[in-house]
């Protein structure tokens, strides 16, 4: 400390805290003007809150909730059981059974025979929707997820399935791919070198804050 | 009707609604506070959340009645009754309405009349209140209770020093200790005779000492959500909670009330509730003007709550014992010497003004003192940093 009072450094703002006057020393005009402050508050009310159950909160285009299996364009499930999600998922919640698909799916090796995703195990970091070759797995603007028992949230391929026709319409919730088909991955074609987390339209928030999961304008914009 | 039915009957009421109004209290202090932090508040139960104190009594009511197993059972049950009843009893002889001929015979606002150590059984009996305090804090046998516990103990003894020396000028000045007849004083010489303009220090002190007194934020140390969980009732839960914060209430209700008579003026009030209006009907207004008092204060209270914030232990203990106790020792020597030598009451407000700033000065060089004293201390410039050597201008200061 001595040595700093000899010559404080240049690269060091040296900052003393400022002396109180008269009136600083009283309190009174502190007080006056926070009471002043408080008051300004109560008189001039404009709550920020929003009254939640009846107004719903307006999410981000890019927000992560419930998931969903998406169908192909003859409403059979697009994912192909590649087990890329489940490698993916840090939660460990994907438990997918595969087998070989039928003859007629020319498309495909495997289709998955059960595919279990609990809900309560996922932290819905979006890793799954990322790594999904085929864009089967996407996550939906669904947040207010309840269930009675532990295994009502452990939701299969029927039950993650029947998000999406809940969903599919919902303008928040578009299906991210353009086609019904599998994807760029079943196709063999070339693969963008790299993919945004979610395809958000340049209205959104985040494609003005452009940040690493979000790239604006590849894949096509479904805006 | 005999007097000792009309007892009863006034302890009867002011029992009964105590607790719905420290009820409604909370509700109203939930209200404020949303408001001021731009919330809406408890708006669930009932019209605007009016129901809100209903149903959080009934909670409060079913609630499983916890006694954890490490606990001193006696003393931890005892410990929120005497909390409660000391409240209580200090609000007997504080007078909550007009104590004089225009009030109908049947009524009286104030369970104990004609104490004339009023002002003594106050602060005798709201002192022991931190009896329930400690006893809850020790009897809880956990940490953050005692030392909520502790802290509360060393703050009310501190606070009651100068919450006694600054009304003790007042009862010089009127020369009695009873409630009723510190009321009747002013409400006789109308608002010129408020007691505010002879000991406006004295009234500040007593409010900030009384904020102390009542643990209210920024003295509520003792029990700091951050630092202790809850302070002494950290242990306590249910019912016995609520007695708790039913006497920390009713310690708020004295205080307006004490506030409002001591001060200002009690139920006077200019053109509506004067010495000589005689309207039928004058006791009600009458009434409702020392209640509009003593709500404004309750509502101050409620607005320091979230303009100050809670003080450091140590700052805490200076403001006592540095500044609160030599201003009201000098405040009760002023008083004294303009009652020795027959001076003007006016005087005093004059002398109040001087020892307010002779407090700043005092205070404002003490600080400058205190921050040389650091090692490292560089003085920094006074307003203009333009000047490049500030330091002539501020040894002017001296």
């Amino acid at each position: 400390m001595t040595e700093t009072k000899a010559k404080p450094k240049k690269t060091v703002a040296w900052v003393e805290e400022p002396q109180l006057g008269f009136w600083e020393s009283t309190f009174v005009p502190a007080i006056m003007k926070g009471l002043k402050t408080t008051l300004k508050h109560v008189t001039d009310r404009a709550p920020v809150t929003q009254q939640y159950p009846e107004q719903k909160p307006d999410l981000p285009l890019h927000y992560r909730g419930v998931h969903r299996l998406n169908r192909d364009e003859k409403d059979r499930v697009k994912c192909v059981a590649c087990m890329m999600c489940a490698t993916a998922c840090p939660a460990n919640c994907i438990s997918i059974e595969a087998q070989a698909a039928p003859p007629e799916w020319p498309d495909r090796d495997k289709f998955p025979k059960s595919f279990v995703l609990d809900e309560l195990r996922c932290i819905y970091c979006g890793m799954c929707e990322e790594a999904c070759p085929v864009d089967a797995i996407e996550l939906t603007h669904i947040y207010d997820l309840t269930g009675e028992t532990r295994e009502a949230l452990m939701f299969d391929r029927e039950k993650l399935l029947s998000v999406y026709d809940k969903t599919k319409d919902n303008p928040r919730d578009p299906v991210r791919t353009r086609r019904g088909i599998l994807g760029p991955a079943a196709e063999f074609a070339s693969l963008p070198t790299l993919g945004p987390a979610t395809v958000v339209p340049d209205s959104d928030r985040s494609a003005k804050n452009p940040t690493a999961g979000v790239i604006k304008g590849s894949l096509g914009a479904n805006s | 009707m005999p007097e000792i039915l009309i007892t009863l009957l006034t302890i009867g009421v002011v029992v009964a609604a105590i607790p719905g109004v420290c009820n409604y209290l909370i509700l109203l202090e939930r209200k404020l506070s949303a408001w001021m932090q731009d919330r809406i508040g408890p708006n669930r139960v009932g019209p605007m959340g009016l129901f809100q104190p209903l149903a959080d009594g009934i909670k409060l009511l079913l609630k499983e009645e916890v006694v954890p197993p490490h606990v001193d059972k006696v003393l931890y049950l005892l410990a929120p009754a005497l909390s409660v009843f000391t409240a209580m009893m200090a609000f007997a002889v504080v007078p909550f309405g007009p104590v004089d001929d225009s009030v109908p015979s049947f009524l009286r606002f104030i369970i104990a009349p004609n104490i004339n150590i009023g002002l003594i059984f106050i602060f005798a009996i709201t002192s022991l209140g931190v009896y329930g305090i400690v006893l809850g804090g020790w009897a809880s046998n956990n940490k953050y209770s005692a030392l909520g516990a502790m802290r509360a103990s060393a703050q009310v003894v501190s606070y009651e020093i100068p919450l006694g020396m600054s009304v003790l000028g007042l009862a010089l000045m009127s020369g009695t200790l009873n409630l009723e007849e510190l009321m009747h004083q002013q409400t006789q010489g109308g608002i010129m005779s408020w007691n505010i303009w002879f000991q406006p220090l004295a009234a500040i002190m007593f409010f900030t000492a009384s904020l102390a007194e009542a643990n209210r934020l920024p003295f509520d140390l003792a029990e700091c959500e951050q630092e202790l969980i809850g302070g002494w009732h950290t242990e306590y839960s249910a019912l016995k909670w609520a007695l708790f914060f039913l006497g920390e209430y009713t310690h708020m209700i004295t205080i307006s009330f004490l506030t409002s008579i001591l001060f200002l003026g009690g139920w006077n009030m200019p053109f509506i509730a004067e010495a000589t209006s005689n309207y039928p009907g004058v006791w009600l207004v009458k009434l409702l003007v020392l209640f509009g008092k003593a709500f404004s204060f309750i509502c101050l209270m409620i607005m320091l709550r979230w303009t100050i914030p809670r003080f450091r232990f140590d700052q805490l203990m200076e403001l006592a014992w540095k500044v609160m106790i030599p201003l009201s020792l000098a405040n009760l020597v002023m008083v004294m010497f303009c009652m020795q030598f027959g001076f003007n009451r006016w005087w005093l407000f004059v002398g109040s003004l001087g020892l307010f700033a002779a407090w700043g000065v005092i205070s404002a060089n003490l600080r400058e003192a205190e921050l040389a004293a650091r090692p490292g201390y560089v003085k920094p410039k006074k307003k203009a940093p333009a000047v490049a050597h500030g330091h002539g201008h501020a040894a002017g200061h001296h």
